[in-house]
């Protein structure tokens, strides 16, 4: 058995800092084998976490972007229509039969795996990643939540193809729309929030290594008083990166260097118009002068 | 120390039977609570007993709160409730509740409250309305559903039209729900060839169709956001569009309604409650004990900032539903209907007073909101309304 911090620290191995909590909930992902549908703000590290499952597991990741309108074909399989029609056309003159000529086209080599049938046909168990469920249609949820139960997939020319590993399925949410109960039932649930002093300064460090840590320290308390403002976009995880890689170029020691540049670099950070003018100039002072 | 450690012990039996009674017994708790844990989750939690060294409360923690929340509401309540039961200070207060059970606790808490509410406001509008404008429905005579349809809702005054406008409410959202489903259904057929441009892109393969062309989905009805005012000032109409939202509420797939007058709260889930008892009873346990007076400024900085986020889109039409007259700050409003204005496809102002005659908008609050709205319709009879389903359902 592995222990909670002995994940942990695999995920860190593997570039991702989680909690404790989090590294428990990925644990029982595998020992349940039930789907973990996690939820939080956007920019907060949700689809990160998938990525860093597959590395600790040194196995795929297959990723579905959801959107409204997603069909089957295109989360499911598909028919790869032209060849069909390119097979039919060559052997019209040949002396196969009309039925020997349909079961050689609908046959596996002419199907187009899309991603959930691609994550229940790899040999090794892969890590599936159902991205922004919220945003698919009802119906399609409905569908996933078929295909999550019975991991097996029907098609009507082929016959079911059941599942050869069983894939750690991991659902992120934004929460644009309320899941069905069914779903959340289905899954383990995490709710990720924004990251607190600690951790945002080890993710720091973990992608920026040459980064000073007075530089560090100061980056990450700024941005946490950061997300104290009203912001239309409070600033993720990414934004923290993007603005420290940003302030490495200007190779500065501290915050308090170069105001003025660092100023300019907030673009980094807030991304509309109305949040550049919600932190004023004298915000600004406040906030360079409490993080230092 | 590990499970395999707590194995070896003697009496291990009694040990591990009194841990599945206790996780059984904590599920039971979080059930009384609202929880929605059902027994799959069961089945994994005395799993997840034997698998997680319980001595570790942390892991315990983690893993059941992953494993039996459902939602935000539920992550956000699981620890206290987890230290309730697991704790043992509160164990006492914990027994009794369990026993007594979830009733116990609401009985206490309805009876905290006020008995009067909204609808009771409501309802007692109507009935200083139907005495002033008595004279009015007089003169108007016998009701056809066609004046019926014309009339203010204010100056409907008799039971029977009140009745048979009741009815007609509820006719224009079924109606509006049937078209809906009607267009959803034609969404749902998939993906549809399209002919005439798959066949024109067959020439450049000597006729033989490689191409396909599609048609593009129709796209969906967008997502109805409906705030009501519910201050004094609107009372007299308040009964007759809580119906109208409510029908509409029940007939959109995607629609949600608010109401407010110093506060704001979520009405949707009341609206949508099928006995109408019941949901009169829990619209006033809503909105039991506001003070008076309108503050549509703060009631949208409410909404901005709880329900906007997640609700409110580029597929989302907002209306709302008021007179205009706030008793808060104008440029707060002005703000915020600015900051909702840029989130929303459209945003609608409806205002009864419109549909009278000489009627300006220019109390402060009206003036403040207007700039940033789309359209500004009244919203006083049937017909008003009748007239407002192309605008709610078009983008």
């Amino acid at each position: 058995m592995v222990t909670a911090t002995g994940f942990q620290e695999r995920l860190a191995a593997a570039g991702y800092i989680a909690e404790a909590g989090l590294a428990a909930a990925l644990e029982l992902l595998q020992a349940l084998g039930r789907p973990l549908l996690i939820e939080g703000d956007a920019g907060v590290g949700k689809t990160e976490i998938a990525k860093a499952l597959a590395r600790v597991h040194d196995t795929q990741l297959i990723r579905l972007q959801c959107y409204e309108g997603l069909d089957a074909s295109s989360a499911v399989y598909e028919w790869d229509y032209q060849r069909q029609l390119l097979a039919i056309k060559i052997r019209e003159t040949g002396e196969l039969s009309s039925e020997q000529t349909e079961r050689h086209i609908f046959s596996e080599a002419y199907l187009l795996k899309r991603p959930l049938l691609q994550a229940i046909t790899t040999p090794e168990p892969s890590v599936l990643l159902i991205d922004e469920i919220d945003r698919a249609d009802e119906e399609f949820e409905a569908y996933l939540l078929e295909v999550l139960s019975d991991f097996q997939i029907s098609i009507p020319e082929l016959g079911t193809v059941p599942a050869v590993s069983r894939p750690y399925v991991v659902l992120t949410s934004n929460a644009t729309r309320d899941l069905s109960d069914a779903l959340r039932r289905r899954c383990l649930y995490y709710y990720l929030e924004y990251p607190d002093f600690d951790k945002e300064l080890r993710i720091i460090r973990v992608h920026l290594p040459d980064i000073g840590s007075q530089l560090a320290r100061q980056v990450v308390s700024f941005v946490q008083s950061l997300r104290q403002f009203d912001l239309r976009k409070t600033p993720g995880i990414a934004e923290t990166l993007d603005w420290a890689t940003a302030i490495l170029q200007l190779d500065v020691k501290d915050l308090g260097d170069d105001p003025e540049a660092i100023k300019s670099l907030l673009v980094c950070v807030l991304k509309t118009r109305e949040d550049r003018a919600a932190v004023s100039d004298v915000d600004f002072q406040r906030l360079l002068a409490s993080s230092g | 120390m590990s499970p395999s450690a707590i194995s070896n012990k003697p009496g291990e039996v009694d040990l591990a039977d009194r841990l599945c009674r206790r996780v059984a017994g904590f599920q039971a708790f979080l059930r009384g609570h609202g929880f929605q844990a059902g027994i799959p989750e069961a089945l994994d939690a005395q799993k997840l007993a034997q698998f997680v060294d319980i001595t570790d409360r942390r892991r315990l923690r983690a893993g059941l709160q992953s494993l039996l929340c459902t939602g935000y509401r539920e992550w956000n309540r699981f620890d206290e409730l987890f230290d309730a039961y697991w704790l043992p200070p509160n164990r006492s207060v914990l027994r009794e509740s369990r026993v007594s059970g979830n009733k116990a606790e609401k009985a206490a808490d309805l009876a905290s409250r006020p008995p009067k509410g909204l609808l009771a406001d409501v309802r007692q509008g109507g009935g200083d309305a139907a005495k002033v404008g008595g004279d009015d429905a007089a003169q108007g005579g016998a009701s056809s559903a066609e004046s019926l349809k014309r009339r203010d809702f204010r100056l409907i005054t008799r039971d029977d039209e009140l009745e048979a406008l009741e009815r007609l409410v509820e006719r224009l959202a079924r109606r509006m729900r049937r078209r809906m489903i009607r267009r959803q259904r034609v969404a749902a057929e998939g993906r549809r060839l399209h002919l005439r441009r798959t066949l024109r892109n067959s020439l450049q393969f000597g006729g033989t169709p490689i191409e396909l062309s599609y048609r593009r989905r129709r796209r969906k009805p967008p997502q109805l956001v409906l705030l009501l005012d519910v201050s004094r000032s609107m009372s007299i109409y308040t009964y007759m569009l809580l119906r109208f939202t409510g029908a509409i509420v029940h007939g959109f797939k995607r629609a949600d309604a608010f109401v407010f007058h110093t506060q704001l709260v979520s009405v949707t889930d009341a609206l949508k409650e099928r006995n109408s008892e019941r949901m009169r009873d829990r619209l006033m346990l809503l909105s039991a004990g506001w003070s008076g007076g309108t503050r549509i400024g703060d009631s949208l900085k409410t909404f901005n900032e709880r329900f906007a986020p997640q609700l409110v889109g580029r597929r989302s039409v907002v209306a709302i539903v008021s007179d205009g007259f706030d008793t808060g700050d104008p440029e707060l409003l002005s703000g915020e209907m600015q900051r909702l204005r840029s989130r929303a496809r459209r945003l609608i102002w409806l205002n009864p007073l419109l549909g009278r005659p000489g009627y300006e908008p220019t109390s402060s609050g009206m003036a403040a909101a207007l700039p940033w709205v789309d359209l500004f319709a009244p919203a006083h009879n049937l017909e008003s309304l009748l007239a407002l389903e192309p605008e709610l359902v078009r983008l």
